[in-house]
């Protein structure tokens, strides 16, 4: 198993005591596609975060188990974190506009991301840098690459993204929310990018997302959270046959354009729901 | 109520809105679709008076705009962002960011109207002494919603109101703008990418492409596929193709 997280509990002090922002989340994951489907605040990117123990510094976290290809992420040292971190599980985030250093150039944030994990010469990074640009289907990466992010588009600078996140060649890749910043027609090409990267290259996905329907496309299995808690784990193909009321409310509240709704259906939330 | 007749919009060198003309009906929804850069926000923003550079005409209730507009205007049209947190001044709680408007308009009866306001977009009475910081994204967006209100306006210009939300608010909040529509017979101009949104809202739709209307045609005309330029229905197909969960049955992405 690449990832294994049993009884994942993530806590943050507050005034009057803790409050538990995730709640007994046990999740496994292989070479596979992992959607993580929930509304703000319901603990997927911490959940999600936690395999690389990038959390705030006051979270409070335990689990029965929380590992990474083996290695025990809660008891790892600094050192052990860092040959994870970037190496061997790569994180995307919502907005290249800020997740890309504005003074680098599109080309050299990729290449130092070659350099830092697997050492060489500079210009052998500068090739491998142009090569992923051309992995990540940019039709001029040798104008890319000189190109600072604030000349990218959006959909251009998740590309850039994307390739400095594979530089290193990692096993697991983490993307939340990696295209809501992105308009439709860019959105679906990036997730179609990283579905394909991820199938080719043999790795491990864990995408993140509050857009359950388009999760389902590009996922081979859905876990659904709610408040903290996994409440439905379905695979992406029997989403429609899913029983809990919690991603059926998920499923309905959206307006289509196949069926005309006059009135949306807004979700009743039941305190049932937070129950183990 | 509204007419676009050939609105050209130019930054620099580049155009980004060429020869745009439409019209809107009192009481009525209609929605500017496209991608990033397609100009639809340009529009909106030359319409509201935000950009006072452009060529062509506009009346808003038969009068003519120009660059420049009265107060009474600025009473009149009122826009909603698409990020609420960045549209609310983070250190003015909710009653201060409400009672802007009506101290500009020089609007009387300030304590009944901020409680009608918060009323309408059901915001308890509790949310009225807290800043934008301690609401969730729903409740700012429907603090923006209500702030637009106060002055008692006939057109609301919504730039992509629900893309930053959640979709179960998402729900709520569409839910809520087509029930003032109909309280408050307001004219509204929808901008979105989400073509479900838009249809969902409206019943005519206009197809923006690189600062061109491409076409103009139905809510019913677009979910039927009764499309006549290759944009729109490359739109409706991504759209109808995502918006389904995959099934076993099929069609796989």
């Amino acid at each position: 198993m690449l990832v294994e997280i049993r009884n994942l509990r993530i806590q943050f002090p507050t005034a009057t005591g803790h409050s538990d922002a995730v709640h007994n989340v046990s999740l496994t994951l292989g070479q596979e596609k992992l959607g993580i489907v929930g509304e703000s605040g319901s603990g997927k990117s911490l959940t999600a975060r936690s395999i690389l123990r990038l959390l705030p510094f006051n979270a409070v976290v335990t689990a029965d188990k929380l590992e990474f290809d083996g290695i025990d992420v809660l008891r790892a040292d600094e050192a052990a974190l860092r040959r994870i971190r970037g190496a061997r599980a790569g994180l995307i985030l919502q907005d290249p506009k800020f997740s890309l250093n504005p003074v680098m150039t599109a080309g050299a944030q990729i290449a130092e991301a070659w350099r830092v994990h697997r050492g060489g010469s500079r210009k052998l990074a500068e090739r491998a840098a142009i090569d992923l640009l051309a992995q990540v289907q940019i039709r001029d990466p040798r104008h890319v690459a000189q190109a600072y992010p604030h000349e990218l588009s959006g959909g251009m600078g998740q590309r850039v993204m994307i390739a400095m996140m594979l530089a290193p060649g990692p096993e697991l890749l983490i993307a939340d929310e990696p295209t809501s910043a992105l308009d439709a027609t860019v959105q679906a090409e990036i997730l179609r990018l990283i579905e394909d990267l991820v199938s080719r290259r043999g790795m491990g996905l864990i995408l993140i997302s509050h857009d359950l329907p388009l999760v389902s496309h590009f996922c081979d299995r859905v876990a659904v959270m709610y408040a903290g808690r996994v409440v439905e784990e379905v695979a992406a193909a029997e989403l429609t046959h899913a029983r809990h009321p919690y991603t059926r409310g998920l499923l309905e509240c959206l307006p289509t354009l196949s069926h005309k709704k006059p009135r949306l259906t807004v979700m009743q939330r039941d305190p049932s729901w937070l129950e183990p | 109520m509204i007419e676009v007749d050939r609105l050209s919009v130019r930054f620099g060198r580049t155009e980004a809105v060429k020869f745009v003309s439409f019209s809107v009906e009192r009481g009525e929804s209609f929605g500017l679709v496209g991608e990033s850069g397609s100009g639809k926000s340009t529009v909106l923003r030359a319409l509201s008076g935000l950009n006072p550079d452009w060529t062509g005409r506009m009346s808003v209730d038969g009068q003519s705009l120009t660059p420049r507009r009265s107060k009474d205007f600025y009473r009149r049209v009122q826009m909603v962002f698409q990020d609420p947190y960045g549209s609310l001044h983070p250190r003015q709680t909710v009653d201060r960011l409400l009672s802007e408007p009506l101290l500009v308009h020089g609007m009387d009866n300030v304590e009944r109207r901020i409680m009608r306001g918060l009323n309408e977009v059901a915001l308890p009475a509790s949310m009225r002494f807290r800043y934008p910081h301690q609401l969730s994204g729903g409740q700012r967006q429907r603090v923006a919603i209500a702030r637009a209100l106060m002055a008692e306006p006939q057109v609301l210009l919504l730039d992509e109101p629900t893309s930053a939300l959640d979709v179960s608010v998402q729900a709520e909040v569409l839910n809520l703008l087509s029930d003032l529509q109909q309280a408050h017979h307001l004219t509204y101009i929808l901008v979105s990418h989400n073509l479900a949104v838009v249809a969902h809202l409206c019943a005519r739709i206009g197809v923006m492409q690189a600062g061109e209307l491409v076409e103009l045609l139905s809510a019913d005309d677009l979910r039927a596929g009764r499309t006549r330029h290759p944009h729109t229905a490359a739109l409706r197909e991504l759209s109808i193709e995502l918006e389904e969960p995959e099934t076993t049955e099929g069609n796989s992405a």
